[in-house]
């Protein structure tokens, strides 16, 4: 163990972490304006770069007809008023995938906007006349539509990989290619980008009203289902957008998305899902410490990652009280 | 699928015909191992369309009853209890090692002989009450193992890093090789693990590399196996990269391009079925093979992994023809199921297309080493005969 391989070893670590951290914040926002905890995050990450892959080799991905089966159940749900807006965006979503075998450039945004548009309806479909629900009926739901994602990726992609061109070609420096910075990058903006959201945008502010109390939100005109649809909306942009960055540093196929989430859940946790820079720092911890037992001992590398959950959970137990649903 | 189906609805259906032999087939066609028992699927498919032309096995109808298990052992054991009960004669399958292993009781309790597709040697070996009914016909890693460290030794590889799934696939290649090599004099440096769906392996390349390893060895299958071998050369690791058999599909080479060039890996001799030499035994009828395959699924859809199932059938045809002599498959099965096995144990010298299979009591498994295994060099994009054994 050198100075070298510590740093090599802290930047992977870098590298993952903030992509967890990333999934983490998406996931403790969701949480908090709907208390869904989104399990099939993971998922709408694997759909970005396999969606990629099959419009740049020409081919229109199953995915696409996902997003417009589940915008027919959204037009179904909100029947009358407002059923025009999903029937339009599926509309729009389609004649963007067909434009896109033109004009390849297109397949991102194209597929970028496929995950927002699943990540939305998701909710509109399966979460939002759920919400009276307890969190436990939320979870459930949050996994069976993660293992239903999980096969329909396997169905639509096969069980190989694919690996998209990288955005940005060529290395930095020993250990560090352009893409990587891209996505360290993107991860800060991000972080920015949020803050500055919450913080100043008034559907920011909307948003963390109503994250902290659903009834007083809806007091002061907030509509919380609104708010669920913006919530799922940032956090499926945030997935995609990873996606993309991550794919040609890690290979995407059907069964990526599962972990990447996982280990996003557990850097949540550590945060308590409730705390934005606790999460992010938790995420980071996670990256560290995975790059550094799989030096050590690679063997027991998934079951010491995972047991970092148990002292937060242990924390998260003692500090604990009776809180209202 | 449609067709797949069809074909299983009409087996089910046709039941109560008198004086057809029924082989039962599990492979997974679906789930993870599904690129592996797709070419398998195919494989019986095209064996079914022959047979019918042919008018069958000794002028008896051969119908295969094809399961599909995706990937999974539960399923697998379940279509294995099915076609006990359905009356097959013999049962071919699965394509993964841990379902295969949880079929073995279920065909030593009803005593029916079994043809296993997949790697592992724990599956035939030793073979004691259960495995008396069961063999296989892929290369074990053990087989494997030694055609790498045969290898390595004739290019004079002194110390070796190892890098596995951290699975029973992982596992096996970490304990065969390491045995391996130690009778050979190689020193094993570093021995580490990943798992498949892991986003990064740059802790272990670390590891590896700061041990200097001469040449490393990937213990991995299928596109997975492309990770470590790209951090390593990221990183810097400039000495000779081996990867195991579990990678010999197209779809390995399409992700791994320029990262993979060089590779050197054991592989069936189908795979280079062509640039083998005219000596080589299992050459004619590889390439026979190759261009029934390519003639139905079209040029470069064949695989190593079909060809397994092809060298099942080309052990149980003359078995079949030989225990139809000796017992009466409609009137006592049971009888019928166990000459069945004693004619394929006494399978000798059979030529197929990944090498020569030779039973005995104590193997199952019949394949002799130089016939079964050769190097293999990614160049160019494709599979470049190096050596082989004989």
């Amino acid at each position: 163990m050198d100075a070298t391989i510590l740093g090599f070893l802290l930047l992977d670590g870098l590298q993952n972490g903030v992509i967890y951290g990333l999934l983490a914040i998406a996931m403790v926002l969701v949480f908090a304006v709907t208390r869904v905890i989104l399990v099939p995050i993971g998922e709408l990450l694997m759909f970005a770069p396999l969606s990629l892959v099959w419009l740049q080799e020409g081919r229109i991905p199953g995915t696409l007809g996902l997003a417009v089966a589940l915008g027919l159940l959204w037009a179904g749900v909100a029947r009358g008023r407002g059923a025009w807006v999903p029937l339009l965006g599926a509309l729009g979503l389609s004649a963007l995938f067909f434009l896109a075998l033109a004009v390849k450039p297109l397949a991102y945004g194209a597929a970028v906007l496929l995950v927002v548009y699943l990540g939305v309806a998701t909710y509109r479909v399966f979460f939002q006349p759920l919400r009276e629900a307890t969190v436990l009926s939320l979870l459930i739901m949050a996994v069976g539509l993660h293992v239903a994602f999980q096969g329909l990726g396997l169905v639509f992609f096969g069980p190989e990989q694919f690996r998209p061109e990288p955005l940005l070609k060529g290395e930095v420096a020993v250990g560090l290619s352009w893409q990587g910075v891209l996505v360290l990058l993107f991860a800060f903006l991000s972080v920015l980008a949020l803050y500055a959201f919450f913080r100043f945008s008034l559907y920011g502010k909307a948003l963390l009203a109503a994250a902290e109390s659903r009834l007083g939100a809806r007091l002061s005109g907030i509509s919380p289902e609104e708010a669920g649809m913006v919530a799922f909306g940032i956090a499926s942009l945030l997935a995609g957008l990873s996606g993309l960055l991550l794919a040609p540093l890690i290979n995407a196929a059907y069964f990526m998305g599962f972990m990447l989430g996982l280990k996003g859940f557990v850097a949540a946790i550590l945060g308590g899902l409730a705390s934005y820079p606790v999460a992010f720092l938790g995420a980071l911890l996670v990256g560290f410490f995975e790059s550094f037992t799989s030096f050590f001992a690679s063997a027991y590398k998934e079951a010491l990652v995972f047991l970092l959950l148990v002292p937060a959970l242990f924390y998260q137990s003692l500090r604990a009280r009776a809180v209202e649903e | 699928m449609k067709r797949w189906l069809a074909v299983a609805l009409a087996l089910a259906l046709s039941a109560w015909a008198q004086g057809v032999l029924k082989v039962g087939v599990v492979v997974s066609a679906t789930g993870r191992a599904a690129s592996l028992g797709i070419p398998e699927r195919n494989t019986f498919l095209m064996l079914q369309e022959l047979l019918d032309r042919q008018g069958g096995v000794a002028g008896r109808k051969v119908q295969f009853v094809i399961l599909d298990d995706a990937s999974d052992t539960t399923q697998a054991v379940r279509n294995t209890r099915r076609l006990v009960e359905e009356d097959a004669v013999a049962i071919v399958g699965t394509t993964t090692t841990p379902a295969s292993l949880g079929m073995i009781p279920v065909v030593a309790e009803a005593k029916v002989p079994m043809i296993s597709l997949a790697a592992s040697k724990d599956i035939i070996h030793p073979v004691d009450a259960q495995r008396f009914w069961v063999f296989k016909t892929p290369q074990t890693e053990e087989l494997m193992a030694r055609a790498i460290v045969v290898d390595m030794a004739a290019r004079g590889v002194k110390t070796v890093g190892y890098i596995g799934f951290n699975d029973a696939y992982g596992e096996g290649w970490a304990r065969f090789f390491e045995a391996e090599a130690k009778a050979k004099g190689l020193q094993v440096v570093a021995s580490e693990r990943y798992n498949s769906s892991d986003t990064s392996v740059t802790g272990q390349a670390l590891r590896i590399i700061a041990r200097r390893p001469d040449a490393v060895l990937i213990g991995a299958s299928g596109t997975p196996a492309v990770l470590p071998q790209r951090t390593l050369k990221e990183r810097g690791y400039g000495g000779l990269i081996y990867q195991t058999h579990g990678v010999a599909n197209p779809d390995f080479l399409r992700v791994g391009g320029k990262d993979v060039e060089g590779t050197l890996l054991p592989a069936g001799p189908i795979l280079v079925a062509e640039q083998l030499p005219g000596t080589f035994p299992s050459k004619r009828v590889a390439l026979d093979y190759i261009q029934r395959y390519e003639a139905k699924y079209g040029i470069g859809s064949y695989s190593t992994f079909g060809a397994h199932a092809w060298d099942a059938w080309l052990i149980l045809r003359p078995a079949l023809e030989r225990a139809l002599k000796r017992a009466d498959a409609d009137k006592d099965l049971a009888a019928f199921r166990a000459a069945l096995r004693d004619e394929i144990e006494a399978t000798r010298n059979l030529v197929a297309t990944h090498g020569v299979f030779t039973f005995t009591k104590e193997d199952h498994l019949g394949l002799r080493f130089e016939d079964a295994a050769v190097m293999v060099r990614v160049e160019g994009g494709r599979w470049k005969l190096e050596r082989t054994f004989r």
